[in-house]
């Protein structure tokens, strides 16, 4: 008898299962654990039944959710951010987990940093309590958010209780257009499917266009898996995976790296594999697009109007009308950051679109890691983001949470590359979009939202890449 | 151990708006709170109060029928959005016991159980009729049956809610996850040596 065919999913399950419940639920191994400042209740929590970290070396701490993005030369000025950035440092002090604190020069936003320090594999399962954890899932991990309860419940005995989800296969088939990116794509797979659509589900994404996309761009992809709904996105590992883990610090070397990556490539979804559901998208369908709303599948082409059937006081909030067209709309700031879309391919891109032009309205980037910035540094990139009058600041999540004091003034119109529009996400009466990292730079030199395609670029200086 | 849920008849409030994130139950800027200070304060802070920081009259919540209520109805996908627990911290430091909703957020729907408070998915139809009720009149009473797994809504109409037998038998026992994993400690460490998890992944299952 040959066994059943199994997702990717499943087989990472299936080596993860420690005892199985009556109640239909499975106590999995956390192979992976990522904290920040934010961890504190997790912490707490722990501290207060007397326990330690059940395992310190597959426990990581970094600070990047409260740090500011500024003068990291002096002690941090807000006392109330200083003190969650020390309690981290004695949290993680204290139960002797490796902690990238601010000055590290691995420090940034952990779900940059994971993949980038090799500490994200393909096969493990690895949970933070950040719903966009999902992202560690372009490399074929199984990755998911947690609350504080569970935190503690993994610091206290590296497993989890999880309930096996659902599982939803997302096929893109097709090339993408010139300039359109891996965040048009996924803000459309949004809008398609909704806030909630794939709820209860893990997604697969898979077809031709998943599988041209670079690791950077999954990336983006399974981080807003979260924005429709997803416990988690994946996307089984492949020769561009590996061509990415290889090498990295902390990824395994030599001949234990071969034995890994073909154990690795073995965990696709067998050929015949059922999936709870099945979508699929066109990829040359997918045009530059914006939200228009407080809800990430409020999207639109650039091209397109905010609906006439938009509910009110929606448009109240972001102050706009129905059938109001999205292109031209003058925006008040621009921010390219945040786990969705910091990394240095991202940066190249809106290096391609600010070079040779000025901002006409403030633009804040915050690079996805210390490690990317230095990147961009060396390849010229920041010289050329600061000569276009944009701010070059230091990695953390800034202005997508808005929780380190970088924040969008009430009423001021954000054009951002970040994962949510929600009310008040970016500072009490912010009105965000949400945009690829080449719209949001193209609204920075106009001071509008501008289709990135009617753009001219302009030729970057010798030997630099975009 | 905490307090267990078995059988709870409690008095309703409604939001009929879809979609409301975590954002909107607790706005990120205060949670670097201690928990031990409550977070009461903080719930729905942002849509419940004017621009001065005084209680909108016309917010559902903010209605003196809503005082006491501890069951919170709502539209579609309630706490959709991030992890954060202290979406439910605020839910349950306000009193709230009982969350009913067409969908949630998976990530709060499993928070919410974690602090004793119980998410009761039941179809848009059914959910759309008890908002309209309430909006009518706040503060009827809704009985909630855990181990028979019904829910009794104003006027009546019993509804069974689905909820899968761990968590029932957590919530029913008053029992939190961490005992019962603390149990099981031998099994834990049988996979370890079993499977060797090292951080540099240098590792074939």
């Amino acid at each position: 008898m040959t066994e059943p065919p199994r997702t990717l999913l499943d087989k990472i399950w299936d080596r993860h299962v420690v005892h199985r419940h009556s109640g239909g639920m499975d106590l999995l191994y956390i192979d992976r654990h990522f904290t920040h400042e934010g961890s504190h209740h997790a912490y707490g929590k722990l501290k207060a039944l007397g326990r330690a970290v059940r395992r310190p070396d597959l426990t990581f701490g970094i600070a990047d959710h409260y740090v500011p993005t500024t003068g990291r030369d002096r002690p941090i000025a807000d006392p109330a951010i200083a003190a969650m950035v020390e309690r981290l440092r004695a949290n993680t002090a204290a139960n002797h987990v490796r902690l990238f604190d601010l000055g590290d020069p691995h420090q940034g936003i952990v779900h940059v940093v994971g993949p980038e320090l090799g500490i994200t594999l393909p096969g493990l399962t690895i949970v933070c309590g950040d719903s966009h954890t999902a992202t560690h899932g372009a490399f074929g991990a199984l990755a998911f958010g947690i609350g504080a309860s569970e935190v503690a419940h993994v610091l206290a005995t590296q497993t989890l209780w999880q309930a096996r989800p659902k599982t939803l296969r997302i096929t893109v088939d097709g090339a993408l257009q010139p300039a359109v990116t891996a965040k048009d794509l996924i803000l459309n797979l949004v809008g398609t499917i909704g806030t909630a659509g794939a709820t209860g589900h893990v997604i697969e994404y898979a077809g031709t266009a998943i599988r041209s996309l670079s690791a950077e761009g999954r990336m983006t992809i399974c981080n807003m898996s979260i924005e429709a709904g997803a416990r988690a996105g994946m996307v089984a590992p492949d020769e561009t995976t590996i061509a990415y883990v290889r090498g990295r610090p902390m990824a395994p070397e030599g001949a234990a790296f071969e034995r890994a990556a073909e154990d690795w490539l073995d965990l696709a979804s067998d050929r015949d594999a059922v999936f709870d559901r099945e979508v699929s998208l066109e990829a040359a369908m997918v045009a530059p697009s914006v939200t228009w709303g407080t809800s990430p599948q409020e999207v639109v082409p650039i091209t397109g109007a905010v609906p006439q059937a938009a509910d009110r006081k929606t448009l109240d909030y972001m102050g706009l009308s129905p059938g109001q067209r999205l292109e031209g709309l003058p925006v008040d700031r621009v921010f390219l950051g945040s786990c969705t879309n910091a990394r240095i391919e991202d940066l190249r891109a809106a290096a391609a679109i600010v070079a040779g032009r000025r901002v006409a309205v403030p633009m804040l980037i915050s690079p996805g890691s210390t490690a990317v910035k230095r990147q961009a540094e060396r390849e010229g990139l920041a010289r050329l983001f600061t000569a276009a009058g944009a701010e070059w600041r230091e990695s953390g999540c800034s202005l997508c949470v808005g929780m380190n004091g970088d924040l969008v003034p009430a009423g001021d119109r954000c054009a951002s590359t970040t994962n949510r529009n929600f009310r008040g996400r970016q500072g009490p009466g912010a009105r965000t979009h949400l945009m690829s990292p080449a719209m949001a730079p193209a609204a920075a030199v106009t001071g509008r939202l501008t289709d990135v395609r009617t753009l001219p670029l302009s030729p970057l200086p010798d030997g630099m890449v975009a | 151990m905490r307090e267990p849920l078995t059988t709870h008849t409690g008095r309703a409030v409604g939001l009929p708006i879809a979609n409301i994130d975590t954002d909107q139950l607790i706005p990120a800027r205060f949670m670097s709170t201690p928990r031990e200070e409550g977070y009461a304060r903080f719930l729905l802070h942002d849509m419940r109060r004017g621009e001065g920081g005084d209680l909108r009259e016309d917010f559902p919540l903010n209605q003196p029928a809503a005082r006491g209520a501890d069951t919170l109805v709502t539209a579609d996908n309630l706490g959709c959005g991030s992890s954060r627990e202290a979406a439910v911290y605020a839910l349950a430091d306000s009193g709230f016991r009982v969350l009913i909703a067409p969908s949630f957020g998976d990530i709060f729907y499993a928070n919410a159980l974690k602090n004793g408070v119980l998410p009761i998915r039941l179809p848009e139809a059914v959910v759309t009729t008890l908002l309209d009720r309430l909006a009518r009149a706040p503060g009827q009473t809704v009985t909630v049956d855990v181990p028979d797994q019904t829910v009794r809504l104003p006027g009546g109409a019993v509804h069974r809610f689905e909820i899968d037998g761990f968590r029932k038998a957590m919530l029913v026992a008053g029992q939190d996850e961490l005992s019962l994993t603390l149990s099981l400690e031998a099994d834990i460490s049988a996979f370890e040596a079993a499977n060797r998890p090292r951080p540099d992944g240098a590792v074939r299952r």
